[in-house]
């Protein structure tokens, strides 16, 4: 492994500053060419999340090279770990761009804010996974906290989006509260606000002290709060609902991938040597987050409400394999949000397609019938739902397969047997929506209606996910590969 | 000729019904026959190929046969491989002749929607052989999971009034079992990790590895659940006769045929040879639960009017005396047990095609609505008594050679249970020849029978090939028992000898360490990296 050290340097954070630059020129496309081109929004977008994926997989030597690379005065660093998240997070992205495109012009919404402010928010999510500093790191929470805030409550004509966006800004201002308290308390034990400075000074001084503990506690809350853990997890359902569907989509992939991204990164290279003091604390998370979730899950009407709480259940299963660490922990939490990615934005691709104008159709009876009048759309939409149920040959089989692994072989088999028995409940309500599709005739005479939002661009989206979703599942051994690579960087 | 070496017909023989469902997504939905004819000559082209296993099989040794090892996931160990020996052999032949037989029998059955029910037809055939000749715990895992999922659309979209809640109980009680072995597989991996030093997913691994006996109790109830689950075992049998009754004919044919089958190679090929002193251990509470399914099974099916549900507990009846002779661990009751597998196949699947028949004229299943069918369709009655007899096990059908060999196995082991088991023959009889009885003798009491037509030319040709084997086993088993004694009588031999392949020294250190790990007693432990 090779450190190199720079104060500046721009090529470290490329990707971000295209990204940033094509928010703002989005911006101006508005301003000054007005809407005529409101169609170049979302190219001009999903262009730049490309040149950044383009940037973040072409740095110097690839993924095989493990360079490490800090900057920035230590603020920043390049390595495999953050690079591998800055692709999930852009495969996030650019999924919910393509998808977004017809909803917005269904909602006649199609605003160069929408773009700027996804784009600005996967900065946000880029800065929390490439941070090395607390400050940093929390600046890249607020970043995509504040520009989710507003996306949540984007189709502002809706009362429930409204509600939405009130909601989960008031909770998440709280939770930014609690992060920055842990951070400053971090902050005033240590000395540094450095990572590796952190993890230096905790090995010499020995264990920590109580108010050490006390910061990390506060960033426990923080973390769990923005990776919907319970019982911080209040705001996701409501969030989940009232956000337009891509929103719901992209929050639910790419923020808690970042947010998993930097709670790894400060608890494993920071804090390590207080792992005895956080492991009851996160077990006990794990195994509320996965039940409640699915639980919960269970009674949902509405379809978006109910992968929220799926959501939160698969906060519960990645939490798993945060407690059980390890290579094999650590790697499998990379797999399993790249897997987790692409098919819970599959299926809001396809919830999006079937939501007809203003979201009227979004309860699981809507689903009645669906598989014979889109047949293309249920079945991708089946592949998606076995996936989260971890059913093979899916992705979400093989992560699930990897989490479990991993905290069966550090001993944790409480929680793998806790964790694959949640995986039958959630099986009943992933299933009840193909029960709606496939067995179920619509309500009275009522025709299932034609698809609002299909577009090519949807298509495409829908295609990615399911290759994924697919590739992921039935041959893993190239991607096993590269979260490997990813891992070892981080230590 | 191609080189019979090289030739990997383990997977032609698994994904050529998958090459059958590209082939039908091809077809428009409108040409219905072609969809039909598409699905059943691949099913067929599936039994050819797979009749070369049986010609093909070298009787003599008890070593895996055609067997295929390639890389798939090497970070994990994960191999794709196969290969069968005699304890599969005969369960993938009867998965491809079942899924010939049942893809014929729903051309008329099944009219709506037809392209998509070949295609889990056939998808399932691809779970179900896979299942029997996977060699890797994960594609072993794969394959059984995977064939969920067609078979719960089979159910849900095509069965019959309560079709729903019979599917998704189906799948959420088959897959509580799973999961818990998915958990238990996991376990194994890192102890014969920490055992050898070697990752390993092979199943023969395994085989080799002697784990203490406080391991092995655990991991056998885990693999058990999963595979009494399947089986069904008492008590875990109450999502059998929902799934069974609401399935369509062809689903009911390949759930009775050749899914229950998976519960039972299942303790055959994983939890005696890897756990052989816990399955000593749980010989008493499997034989007892064995009978108590072997009567109880019987009972009910007695008090049955709908003659599905007659059927369908009959299973599980029938599956306990697969039980009884397995558990009772000898020779015997081992490969009477294998071959009652076939003949349950065979002879329950033809009753539930028996069944469909008489379903697809009448439109209902409840005895009383039938009676003198023999006036109308006397050949259909004559057949329907053929297949009872075999069921039941009369002399020169298949069922009294596999129930002849489990008693003789049941009665070394204990004459207790063997007396005991006799009981369920005798209520086999009385259940089966009552309902022959009245759906076919008698005077005709309904004027709709009157008009009712015997057997179409698709139907013997379903029936008939059917029949041909049940016979066959019957006056001449000895072309299939051969096939098993090898691996039975090796299967026997390693469960007694024993375990010193690995000289399984419980070393101190890792043994200290796994009894950190792994104790049940304690919810948390696992003190970091």
């Amino acid at each position: 492994m090779e450190q190199v050290m720079s104060s500046i340097s721009l090529s470290a954070i490329a990707p971000e500053l295209v990204l940033i630059a094509c928010g703002l020129i989005v911006l101006m496309i508005q301003a000054v060419v007005g809407k005529r081109f409101r169609e170049s929004y979302a190219y001009v977008s999903l262009l730049g999340v490309a040149a950044a994926a383009f940037l973040v997989l072409t740095r110097p030597g690839g993924f095989e090279a493990k360079i490490v690379e800090y900057s920035f005065c230590d603020m920043w660093v390049v390595d495999n770990f953050s690079r591998f998240f800055k692709l999930i997070v852009l495969i996030g992205t650019g999924l919910t761009l393509l998808v977004s495109i017809k909803y917005l012009d269904n909602e006649a919404m199609q605003h160069s804010e929408y773009y700027a402010l996804m784009l600005l928010c996967t900065v946000g999510m880029m800065i929390m996974a490439g941070a090395a500093e607390l400050i940093t790191i929390f600046l890249g929470v607020e970043l995509m906290s504040i520009s989710l805030y507003a996306l949540a409550g984007y189709t502002r004509t809706r009362m429930l989006s409204n509600e939405a966006a009130i909601k989960y800004f008031i909770l998440g201002s709280f939770a930014s509260g609690f992060l920055i308290y842990g951070i400053a308390l971090i902050y005033g034990t240590t000395g540094t606000s450095q990572i590796p400075a952190i993890a230096k000074y905790l090995a010499q001084a020995g264990p920590g002290a109580g108010v050490l503990v006390m910061g990390m506690a506060l960033l426990i809350i923080g973390f769990a709060f923005k990776t919907a853990s319970v019982p911080f997890h209040m705001w996701a359902p409501d969030v989940y609902e009232g956000a337009p569907a891509p929103v719901t989509g992209f929050m639910s992939a790419g923020p808690k991938a970042a947010a998993f991204a930097a709670f790894v990164r400060i608890f494993m290279e920071a804090l390590p040597s207080l792992q005895t003091d956080w492991v009851m604390v996160i077990w006990i998370i794990a195994v509320l987050t996965m039940t409640a979730g699915n639980v919960i899950a269970l009674v949902q009407e509405n379809i978006k409400r109910m992968l929220a709480y799926s959501s939160i259940a698969h906060a519960g299963y990645v939490l798993v394999a945060f407690l059980a660490a390890g290579e094999l922990g650590l790697t499998s939490i990379l797999y399993y949000m790249l897997a987790y990615t692409f098919m819970n934005i599959g299926a809001f691709a396809v919830i999006t397609m079937l939501a007809g104008r203003g979201e009227a159709r979004v309860k699981v009876d809507d689903y009645r019938g669906v598989g014979y009048k889109h047949p293309v759309a249920a079945l991708a939409m089946s592949l998606f739902l076995f996936s989260l149920a971890g059913i093979p040959p899916t992705g979400g089989f093989m992560g699930k397969f990897y989490i479990f692994s991993a905290a069966v072989k550090q001993g944790y088999i409480w929680l793998a047997i806790i964790g694959v028995l949640n995986s039958v409940v959630s099986v009943y309500y992933y299933l009840r929506v193909t029960v709606a599709m496939y067995m179920q005739a619509p309500e009275g005479s009522e025709e299932v209606p034609a698809a609002s939002a299909l577009s090519p661009a949807l298509i495409v989206a829908v295609a990615i996910s399911a290759y994924g979703v697919l590739s992921l599942g039935l041959f893993p051994s190239t991607y096993v590969a590269m979260v490997k690579e990813s891992f070892l960087s981080l230590l | 000729m191609m080189n019979a070496a090289n030739f990997p017909i383990l997977s032609v023989t698994t994904f050529l019904p998958l090459v059958g469902v590209a082939l039908i997504c091809l077809i428009p939905s409108r040409h219905q026959k072609a969809i039909q004819w598409t699905a059943f000559l691949v099913t067929v082209a599936t039994f050819l190929v797979s009749l070369q296993l049986y010609f093909r099989f070298d009787t003599t040794t008890w070593q895996m046969q055609f067997v295929e090892d390639t890389s798939w996931i090497p970070q994990f160990a994960i191999r794709y491989q196969m290969g069968i020996d005699g304890i599969s052999l005969l369960l993938v032949l009867l998965t491809t002749f079942l899924s010939a037989v049942s893809v014929l029998s729903t051309w008329t059955a099944v009219t709506e929607r037809v392209k998509a029910y070949m295609a889990s037809l056939l998808l399932l055939e691809t779970g179900m052989i896979g299942v029997f000749c996977a060699l890797d715990f994960i594609l072993f895992y794969f394959f059984w999971e995977v064939m969920l999922i067609p078979m719960y659309f089979i159910i849900g979209i095509w069965g019959g009034p309560r079709r729903i809640y019979a599917a998704v109980k189906f799948f959420i009680y088959t897959m509580s079992g799973s999961v818990l072995m998915l958990v238990a597989i996991l376990v194994l991996y890192f102890m014969h990790y920490e055992a050898t030093g070697t990752y390993s997913f092979h199943i023969l691994d395994y085989h080799k590895l002697g784990l203490p006996a406080n391991y092995q109790f655990w991991m056998f109830l885990a693999f058990a659940v999963a595979f009494a689950i399947k089986v069904p075992m008492f008590p875990f049998h109450t999502w059998l006769p929902d799934a069974h009754v609401e399935a369509p004919t062809a689903g009911s044919v390949i759930l009775a045929g050749v899914l229950l089958k998976m519960g039972t190679y299942g303790f055959l090929r994983f939890c005696l040879p890897i756990f052989p002193q816990a399955s000593v251990l749980f010989v008493p509470l499997i034989l007892i639960l064995a009978l108590i399914g072997i009567i109880y099974g019987a009972m009910v099916s007695l008090a049955q009017d709908d003659v599905k549900k007659l059927v369908a507990y009959s299973s599980v009846s029938h599956l306990g005396y697969c039980m009884l002779g397995m558990f009772a661990l000898n020779a015997d009751g081992i490969k009477g047990s294998l071959i009652q597998m076939v003949n349950h196949g065979l002879s329950t699947g033809a009753l539930f095609l028996i069944v469909g028949i008489l379903y697809e004229r009448r439109h209902t299943r409840l005895i009383s609505e039938y009676g003198g069918l023999m006036k109308v369709m006397p050949i259909f009655a004559f057949l329907f008594l053929m297949v009872a007899f075999s069921s039941m096990g009369v002399p020169g059908t298949n069922g009294f050679v596999g129930e002849l060999l489990i008693l003789i196995g049941a009665f070394q082991a204990s004459l207790k249970f063997g007396l005991a088991a006799t009981v369920g023959l005798i209520l086999g009889a009385v259940y089966l020849l009552w309902t022959v009885k009245r759906v076919a003798y008698g005077p005709i009491t309904k004027p709709e029978n009157q008009v009712l037509k015997d057997m179409t030319v698709r139907e013997y040709a379903y029936m008939l090939p059917v029949l041909l084997f049940i016979f066959w086993i019957g006056i001449y088993p000895k072309p299939f028992l051969r096939t098993m004694d090898a691996s039975v009588a090796h299967l026997l031999e390693s469960m007694h000898a024993p375990k010193t392949a690995h000289a399984f020294e419980p070393r101190p250190a890792w043994f200290q360490n796994l009894l950190a790990k792994a104790d049940f007693q304690q919810l948390t432990k696992g003190q970091g990296r």
